[in-house]
């Protein structure tokens, strides 16, 4: 599970160009959206992007995706449960 | 009697070079775009993390007119109303290829959003208009090359009809490795003549 949340780490710094963030600046438990991380609908379009591409996990539910990304340990939970890559 | 109108101030981006009223600002031995974009933009205290989400184009355009209005030192509690006339040859190309790439291969079809985003060239003033907070009247033309009339007629209709205070006009380009940006700021004040010989002078100063 720790690898998997410092890869999602890395993952977002890199797929969403946060290039004032490194991977210790991000707790797991950190919001990645508002106060957080600061990222926008077109980030949180880009991870639904990333949840098809590397995990195999389609998100059609936009209510189920505002639960998912709420923390790198929340999604970290979720992807273990439903990944099919 | 008309209102006479001048050319404040002017910024230039090419070669690895950023110059200000003809004085260089930052230069970098850094040839390739993106590293020189964003070595500039630290050097610049640009300070901005949307920055770095942005397409080549919209970083360059973006950067260039970041310096000119922070030039003006214009007082941030006060709204202003400064238009944007911008224009270039490539359009948003050189994105635009990148989006063709992440959809090219049908099976392995994953389009980016944050790409999509960019594939029009007007999107770099929204950019622009964002960080300043302008609300204003904005245009962006496409020409084979550098059409200093047709900006010239625009920020003069813009200025006369009274849509705006200022008007931010200008080339920004960007197709392949090649990328250029030359803008200058319009209003009442200023030394330089607002013209076409004039605005046409300082761009070929540039390209010398």
């Amino acid at each position: 599970m720790a690898d998997l949340r410092q890869e999602l780490k890395e993952k977002i710094i890199e797929q969403l160009n946060l290039e004032e963030f490194t991977v210790a600046d991000i707790a797991d438990d950190d919001a990645l959206f508002g106060d957080g991380l600061g990222l926008d609908s077109i980030d949180a379009l880009e991870l639904i992007v990333m949840m098809d591409k590397d995990y195999g996990i389609q998100l059609t539910d936009p209510k189920e995706g505002k639960e998912i990304f709420k923390s790198i340990a929340v999604l970290a939970d979720y992807i273990t449960d439903n990944r099919a890559k | 009697m008309d209102k006479t109108y001048h050319i404040s101030s002017y910024c230039q981006i090419k070669n690895s070079s950023i110059s200000l009223d003809g004085k260089l600002l930052f230069s970098s031995p850094i040839q390739e775009f993106q590293p020189f974009i964003k070595s500039a933009a630290q050097h610049l205290n640009t300070n901005y993390s949307k920055f770095y989400k942005m397409d080549n184009l919209s970083k360059l355009a973006f950067l260039a007119a970041d310096i000119l209005l922070k030039n003006a030192e214009l007082d941030s509690n006060t709204e202003h109303n400064i238009a944007i006339v911008l224009s270039n040859k490539a359009s948003s190309l050189d994105t635009d290829r990148t989006y063709q790439t992440s959809i090219s291969d049908p099976d392995n079809f994953f389009p980016s959003p944050s790409v999509f985003v960019y594939t029009l060239p007007n999107i770099c003033i929204g950019e622009i208009s964002i960080k300043h907070q302008l609300h204003s009247e904005n245009c962006f033309f496409i020409f084979d090359s550098f059409n200093a009339d047709h900006l010239w007629i625009n920020a003069q209709s813009l200025l006369r009809q009274q849509k705006a205070e200022k008007v931010l006009c200008g080339w920004v380009d960007f197709d392949d490795k090649n990328y250029e940006a030359f803008l200058y700021l319009v209003e009442e004040n200023g030394i330089i003549a607002h013209n076409p010989n004039e605005i046409k002078r300082l761009f070929k100063t540039w390209q010398t």
